[in-house]
């Protein structure tokens, strides 16, 4: 039986399975890993070199041996799981920033009308400013087609089993898209109000969209969301009059989870309140190109 | 899943770091109010750590309990919910100050 700390035990049994010395070595090796444990084999070795039964105690898995050193340990790491996506992030922010490019990452579930929103947006907002997108979903490139044909430029990221885009996928796609300096640039999430909230993908702010076909509770449904958003935009508004959407309830539980949240009334068929929606973007745009300034 | 495909790239960052041929433990540090459900973390390990440096790793998850400060009441309470009153005073602006950790705290290797 090999020794689990550290591997010790593995050679000579290797060497001659029904010997009774390596059993014996493995009753006196006893493991209680203290000093004893090391002296216990700077002996063994003295024994038995040169004997047929070559015990190399080098031969562990760490493949070194030094006396009072257990091949075992155990390394502190206390690193967040989530630091390789966070440090991919940063790399995408200040890149944008460098850049100029304002970034907005629009997460909902499926089905609320972000793409929808993307296409008028782009075909109101296109003589104002350079615009790109990255579309993020499961399959296909129809998002991403709808897109070009608004008139933007668009990088489609299919995730395949995953249910998010992270900042890595993000990175490969500004290489491609590389969007002109003074941009706006839209990352059009993969439809799904739980994993998006977790990965930061470099952006100025996470918008969430809710369409008022859906519960009025989902902010307190799905917390995680609508608290990592600064804006939510209540879409499909033209619908209000044929559902017993409550209005207020809504807003009441989205203040709940995120007292800061700014929210606006929207309809992306008609139009309707997509305005605020644009100021809101010139003006926080200009407060990030303001602070880049300072920052210089 | 992704969760645990970046513990897994944890690790191998470590194994870059300190050279070692097996890991026998990983240890993480899971909030009680955080986005990762333990069970979910521990079905997706066996599946993705296959074939990896972490194969055959066992996975401890210890669970941090949740904890909030209401600047209402100053009060520092405990959450059994993420976004919950406060149970002093009943203020809904409790502040989560611990519970949402989602860390690799250590692992054991040989």
């Amino acid at each position: 039986m090999m020794c689990t700390i550290c591997g010790c035990e593995a050679p000579g049994i290797a060497g001659n399975p029904e010997s009774e010395r390596p059993r014996a070595r493995a009753m006196k090796h006893d493991h209680r890993h203290q000093e004893a444990h090391a002296i216990a084999h700077a002996h063994d070795r003295h024994h038995h070199a040169g004997s047929e039964h070559a015990i190399d105690f080098g031969a562990g898995l760490a493949g070194v041996h030094l006396a009072g050193l257990s091949q075992e340990r155990t390394i502190r790491i206390e690193r967040d799981i989530l630091s390789k996506n966070d440090a991919f992030a940063a790399a995408n922010r200040s890149r944008l920033r460098k850049s100029g490019v304002f970034a907005l990452n629009l997460v909902s579930s499926p089905g609320s009308g972000k793409t929808s929103l993307l296409v008028r947006a782009i075909v109101d907002l296109k003589d104002r400013w350079p615009i790109a997108v990255i579309e993020g979903d499961q399959q296909t490139s129809r998002d991403a087609d709808r897109i070009r044909a608004a008139g933007a430029p668009a990088v489609q990221v299919n995730t395949g089993k995953g249910c998010h885009l992270d900042a890595h996928m993000v990175g490969h796609a500004l290489d491609r898209l590389s969007p002109a300096s003074g941009s706006l640039l839209f990352i059009e999430n993969v439809g799904n109000l739980v994993c998006p909230a977790a990965f930061d993908l470099g952006e100025a702010h996470k918008v969430v969209v809710l369409s008022v076909t859906e519960g009025e509770d989902k902010p307190l449904k799905y917390p995680d969301m609508f608290a990592a958003a600064d804006l939510m935009l209540l879409n499909k508004a033209d619908l209000l009059p044929h559902l017993d959407f409550d209005m207020s309830a809504c807003i009441a539980a989205a203040l709940r989870v995120s007292p800061h949240i700014e929210i606006m009334t929207v309809s992306a068929r008609t139009g309707d309140g997509l305005s605020g929606f644009y100021a809101w973007i010139e003006a926080r745009a200009s407060v990030m190109t303001e602070l880049a300034g300072k920052r210089e | 899943m992704s969760l645990v495909e970046s513990v897994v790239a944890l690790v191998e960052d470590e194994r870059r770091k300190h050279a070692f041929a097996r890991v026998r433990v990983i240890r993480l540090t899971l909030g009680a109010l955080g986005h990762a459900e333990p069970e979910a973390l521990r079905f997706c390990f066996d599946a993705i750590s296959r074939g990896t440096i972490a194969d055959g790793a066992r996975l401890e998850i210890e669970i941090t309990p949740g904890r909030g400060w209401c600047p209402d009441c100053g009060g520092v309470v405990a959450l059994e919910e993420k976004f919950s009153d406060c149970p002093i005073c009943g203020g809904f602006r409790v502040r989560l100050t611990a519970g949402d950790d989602l860390r690799l705290a250590e692992m054991e290797v040989e």
